[in-house]
């Protein structure tokens, strides 16, 4: 094994990472906000996928140019499903919010697999495809598109919420409710805008995955579970955490790959969440 | 000095709240401690009794293949659900995956019946086992973490747990176990080829141990402590009592009821393999029937189960193979509008003075 192959695999590691911190940063959004643990987020971002796939197989939409369009549908189910659901359930015990958000996970994958069938699809001939090499480095192209534009969305993100008026009201809203509601900042909207911003974090990144990767009913499931790691290594509601922690993932997951045996993947993302939960139950940059 | 009062006086009536609570608890603990174990109520065991003698007689009346599997599926939910509720109803940790144990239950039975014919009588009973200590190596590090970090544990162990077996070879990786078919001595193999009677029979005496075991452990002294740590574990700490050790406790419980169902469903479908043993989607379906039913109540899973598995069931026949998302979307919808407008589950919409009344006697 020579060092070439380990610097490839930290390479496909941190532009996968990026990835993962994108759409790990929706759902730390939603959390740091209201404190619920969205269960549904993969189904989220497999939704994004499948709309990015439906623009590009009905209107012949590149999926680099439907982020837009999937970012406004991604934002709308946002906003609708803090209306129905959320909404209703935030006060409620967190039994209550997990099972509803799991419901709803269970919901929208069943519709995925009744309308869409659990066939593997892939978008063919898209904008950005091949490789390229660096000094015997393969890198894709479409990975390298795909962390950039996630790389791009998250400053995007992280200046939206630290420099706007409206970011900073969010950050108002997530330290303590009542008192952003005595300086007139409306909290119901405030969830509703966390709701369409995570959601649209997601649509971003399920867009790029798009372009390389199959799209199926259950492809958010192993996303979904890579979101919650990174969440839990960069602490519940931090932004910046979950951008290291996303990058850290990606690099534990091909390098413990190469190393020890690519089958078990899974185990050794799982393994440094248990080791982080137990160590330190707050996270590598957790608030509290 | 009235304004230095006026600061200290929110302190005090929290400090004054806290003794009430305490006291409340402690109450409790000792109602449980003199009141007697065995106890029935007249009319509620005469209910019992009705109910249990008709599942028994029923299959006398010559119902249909169908009839028979579905009452037993009923069964075997109703008990695996109740496993949940155990852990989720007394600890208030919710557990994302509770098919670790249906797996290990599953796996030890075919296992120690394919590798050195031992009867899967005794299958069940090693699985019992081995599911308890899982669940105690699992719950000493884990039953630790509070809430959402409790579950996303749970989940991803479960997960791992799969992806281990799909990958162990001395368990048949992927393709999992085959029991061999055994014609000449159905009660020893377990394997009942000419009718589902015996295994409606089986799952009715688990189904009916299960729920007394639960329902003594409600009662007993340890229920009052699980649920003392539940609503209150500070306060049950101050009391003594050793919440950590009690939550495991519980989590042993939960899954040694669990590790039978799991044998079972292998001796009925004679075929184990990971990814149906250790499917998420087994520890999503006892989660949610013990929601619909009532988390924490008794006969929440009974109820849960006796509503979702027929639907299920249902639409396998009339929607064939496509029917398998069609119960999701109905699950799945079901939970959310329970979550939003009865979050205490169908139980709760038996009428009050019915509950109070079996209470109060």
């Amino acid at each position: 094994m020579t060092s070439q192959v380990v610097i490839q695999a930290i390479i496909s590691g941190i532009l996968m990472g990026l990835i993962y911190a994108l759409i790990a940063a929706g759902l730390s959004l939603i959390f740091g906000l209201m404190e619920i643990v969205n269960f549904a987020h993969g189904d989220h971002l497999m939704v994004s996928m499948f709309s990015a796939f439906w623009f590009w197989m009905l209107f012949g939409i590149d999926p680099i140019y439907s982020i837009p369009l999937t970012i406004l549908v991604m934002a709308v189910l946002g906003i609708a499903t803090h209306y129905f659901i959320i909404r209703k359930i935030l006060n409620s015990t967190m039994l209550v919010q997990i099972c509803a958000t799991f419901g709803l996970a269970v919901a929208i994958r069943a519709l995925a697999q009744f309308f869409f069938t659990p066939d593997f699809r892939t978008i063919k001939n898209p904008i950005i495809q091949g490789k390229f090499e660096i000094a015997g480095i393969f890198i894709g192209q479409p990975q390298l598109y795909a962390s950039l534009v996630c790389l791009i969305a998250f400053i995007l993100l992280y200046l939206f919420v630290t420099k706007t008026e409206t970011g900073t009201a969010l950050q108002a809203t997530a330290q303590d409710r009542q008192a952003a509601e005595i300086l007139g900042i409306p909290s119901n909207k405030m969830f509703a805008l966390g709701w369409a911003i995570g959601l649209s974090c997601v649509a971003v990144a399920g867009s790029m995955l798009s372009n390389f990767y199959y799209v199926f009913p259950d492809v958010g499931v192993n996303f979904s579970l890579f979101a919650f790691v990174a969440v839990a290594l960069g602490g519940f509601g931090s932004i910046t955490g979950s951008l290291i922690a996303g990058i850290i993932i990606g690099i534990v997951e091909s390098v413990g790959g190469l190393l020890i045996d690519p089958s078990f993947k899974l185990l050794y993302v799982f393994a440094v969440y248990l080791f982080v939960v137990i160590a330190r139950p707050q996270g590598i940059f957790g608030r509290y | 000095m009235q304004f230095t009062y006026s600061l200290l006086l929110p302190d005090r009536k929290e400090f004054l709240e806290d003794i009430k609570m305490i006291n409340n608890i402690s109450a409790k603990l000792l109602e449980a401690k003199n009141e007697p174990l065995w106890y029935f109520n007249k009319n509620s065991l005469i209910i019992i009794g009705v109910v249990v003698l008709g599942l028994l007689l029923f299959p006398f009346t010559s119902p249909s293949k169908f009839a028979i599997h579905l009452m037993m599926m009923i069964f075997m939910h109703a008990v695996m659900a109740q496993s949940w509720n155990v852990l989720a109803g007394f600890s208030g940790q919710i557990s994302l995956g509770h098919a670790i144990f249906f797996g290990i239950g599953a796996y030890a039975s075919a296992y120690f019946y394919v590798k050195f014919q031992i009867t899967p009588w005794i299958g069940i009973l090693i699985g019992i086992g081995i599911s308890g200590l899982i669940a105690m190596l699992i719950g000493i590090p884990i039953l630790r973490l509070k809430g959402h970090y409790f579950a996303i544990a749970t989940l991803l162990i479960g997960i791992s747990f799969q992806v281990v077996f799909q990958r162990w070879p001395e368990v048949g990786s992927s393709s999992g176990l085959w029991i061999p078919i055994n014609r000449e001595s159905p009660w020893s193999s377990m394997q009942f080829h000419k009718s589902k009677v015996a295994y409606y029979y089986i799952s009715l005496i688990f189904f009916i141990a299960s729920f007394f075991l639960v329902w003594l452990l409600n009662r007993s002294k340890l229920g009052y402590r699980l649920r003392a740590i539940r609503d209150q574990s500070d306060a049950a700490s101050s009391l003594g009592i050793h919440v950590s050790k009690y939550k495991i406790i519980a989590f042993i419980i939960s899954a040694m009821i669990m590790a039978p169902m799991g044998s079972i469903y292998a001796q009925y479908v004679l075929i184990v393999d990971p990814n149906n043993a250790f499917n998420v989607d087994i520890s999503i379906l006892v989660l949610l029937i013990s929601v619909m039913g009532g988390v924490g109540n008794i006969w929440g899973p009974i109820i849960g189960s006796a509503i979702l598995i027929p639907i299920s069931e249902f639409s396998r026949i009339y929607f064939g193979g496509t029917g398998h998302s069609i119960d999701l979307i109905v699950y799945g919808v079901l939970i959310i509008i329970i979550c939003i407008f009865r979050p205490a589950g169908i139980v709760s919409l038996i009428p009050r003075s019915f509950r109070e009344r079996e209470k109060a006697k």
